[in-house]
């Protein structure tokens, strides 16, 4: 309950700000502009599919490289969501607002993870406005819809973790920002370190933690349980890490 | 009755890395009182605060707050307090009723009694002007209404205000500690503050912290008892010669001693008990010495509180009102 009470106030902040409006309207209108150029091409290649046997149709070959670029843009774009979470409170002294009051440090965490997470999958949904009007020219693979929009939703649900713990770690904003998404770079070109790597050991561990892997088999419509297991983990491994912070912050320095 | 015992502090200590803030500071306040804290910057006020309201945890000692442990039982415990940090805790962006009702459901306040409880708080602040109005937009004064507001919206046991008239005008100042006055009635108050008549004004108690220690606390008649001190000035337009006024004065019982001041004035020290202002007016009409002032001299709380922090070491600036230093820590 507390938790809603949180995130509807972080949410409401958010709209507040020209921060969330702006991000909002240069996503949009980025992959309005890819979304029509990706359609564009498929309808020039639309006589050459026809010749093929079962041919990939506009679901693969239009939405899918959608979301892929909706996955790459937000990754620039995330952080500038999640690094005022703590650290701007901290610096203005409103967390003290939070600290004295009678919740509990888990609650103020999920309550801010919850507030910019409802604000992605927002974003989310206006970007899946583009695919869906698709169905009035023709039939689309609703249930590969279905399983890019979980996609993307997990990945963004990872980003804004991780993107709230490194904004438990300093004051400012800005420094937040800029770990956020050296750290998540890192772990979206991990997989490339890990081809080159001779051993298939380790290739094959560095393909695993590269948070980009699980998004592609999601993405293809591959549902494995081992994907969503590995963005569920990683979820909660950086909210418990926030957590953990937020509370040591009381302690002894 | 032991519930009103509201907030017992027992042995606190609060180190940064090597820095103590906090040594053994202990006190416990009842219902209907307000603590004054008093110190220099960096003596400890605003740690000591923060301590007792849950936003740092002390390197050792035990908070109380209404019986509830503060560690073991912070939710309960930090329901039955109210604080203002030295720098409001405001979200600037939202206007002043989406803020404090943000407040009362923060603080748990059931729904049925949540806009009853807003609107008290504006109007005990005198808020209710600006309710639709962006904090952003407001003045310092009015945001550190909100602030109070804020700290007072769900009628806690407690209320921490840290420096709370800091950056107002006199006449909100006023009004302000007519507020802290008004609390007292329910609450229990705990203040901090530089500026020391406002702890004449304001406080039943006083306690002063010097470089993390207590170093006085007491309640605030036996603190202005000793601060009459065994003198008077008197101030004649038509003196007669020192010599001929010692010796008159010498033969009103309790008169100790006579010293001519360098502005004219004389200080007569007397005996405790014996106050001897009739006699020497008596004396002063009789013999034509026109009186154009007589007043029992008294030691400020400035001197008091300069006395007790500078002891140990000699601290520059002490009593400047000024709160730069304390910012930045």
């Amino acid at each position: 309950m507390m938790i809603f009470t949180l995130a509807a106030r972080e949410l409401r902040s958010l709209f507040l700000s020209p921060l969330a409006w702006s991000i909002l309207a240069v996503v949009q209108f980025i992959l309005a502009w890819l979304f029509l150029s990706q359609l564009n091409d498929f309808i020039m290649l639309q006589p050459q599919l026809k010749m093929i046997d079962n041919a990939p149709g506009a679901t693969e070959l239009v939405i899918a490289p959608l979301y892929g670029s909706a996955a790459f843009i937000m990754m620039m774009v995330t952080p500038l969501l999640t690094m005022r979470l703590i650290s701007e409170e901290r610096q203005s002294g409103s967390i003290a607002l939070l600290m004295s009051a009678p919740i509990t440090m888990s609650e103020i965490i999920l309550g801010k993870f919850l507030g910019v997470f409802s604000f992605l999958v927002l974003m989310t949904a206006m970007v899946t406005l583009m695919p869906l009007s698709l169905f009035i020219a023709g039939p689309i693979d609703a249930g590969l819809l279905a399983s890019l929009f979980m996609a993307l939703s997990l990945l963004l649900a990872a980003f804004t973790a991780l993107g709230l713990y490194m904004s438990t770690l300093t004051l400012q904003p800005t420094v937040a920002a800029i770990s956020t998404f050296g750290a998540l770079l890192l772990l979206w070109i991990l997989d490339w370190a890990g081809d080159k790597v001779g051993s298939e050991q380790a290739s094959s561990l560095f393909s695993y933690l590269s948070i980009l892997r699980h998004f592609e088999a999601l993405g293809k419509g591959v549902f494995n349980s081992g994907d969503l297991i590995y963005y569920l983990l990683f979820i909660s491994l950086f909210l418990i890490l926030s957590i953990r912070r937020l509370d040591a912050e009381r302690l002894q320095h | 009755m032991s519930s009103d015992l509201l907030i017992n502090v027992s042995h606190l200590d609060r180190y940064y890395g090597s820095l103590q803030a906090v040594a053994d500071v202990s006190f416990e306040l009842r219902r209907g009182e307000v603590l004054g804290f008093l110190g220099p910057n960096g003596a400890g006020k605003s740690t000591t605060m923060q301590i007792i309201t849950g936003n740092l945890a002390p390197s050792s000692g035990q908070v109380q707050i209404c019986g509830l442990d503060l560690l073991d039982n912070p939710r309960a415990a930090k329901a039955r307090v109210g604080y203002l940090p030295e720098q409001p805790p405001l979200y600037r962006e939202l206007s002043v009723d989406e803020y404090l009702g943000f407040c009362t459901r923060l603080n748990r306040i059931p729904k049925a009694q949540q806009a009853a409880a807003l609107k008290r708080a504006k109007q005990r602040c005198g808020l209710e002007q600006v309710g639709p109005r962006l904090i952003n937009n407001l003045s310092k004064g009015y945001q550190q209404r909100v602030g109070i507001a804020q700290a007072i919206i769900h009628s806690p046991d407690v209320v921490v205000l840290d420096e709370p008239t800091v950056g107002l005008d006199p006449i909100q100042i006023r009004e302000i500690r007519h507020l802290i006055r008004e609390l007292a009635e329910d609450h229990a108050v705990i203040l901090s503050t530089h500026i020391l008549p406002e702890v004449q004004m304001t406080c039943s108690r006083v306690q002063i912290i010097n470089q993390g220690r207590l170093v006085f606390s007491d309640d605030i008649e036996s603190l202005n008892r000793s601060m009459c001190a065994r003198s008077l000035i008197l101030g004649l337009q038509q003196p007669p010669p020192f010599s001929e006024l010692e010796s008159l004065l010498q033969n009103i019982d309790g008169i100790e001693s006579v010293d001519a001041l360098e502005d004219g004035r004389w200080r007569i020290r007397h005996a405790e008990a014996q106050n001897p202002a009739t006699p020497i007016a008596r004396l002063a009409i009789e013999n034509n010495w026109e009186l154009r002032e007589l007043s029992p001299e008294t030691r400020s709380l400035e001197q008091i509180f300069l006395d007790i922090t500078a002891t140990e070491q000699t601290l520059p600036e002490t009593t400047d009102s000024n709160t730069e230093g304390e910012q930045a820590a």
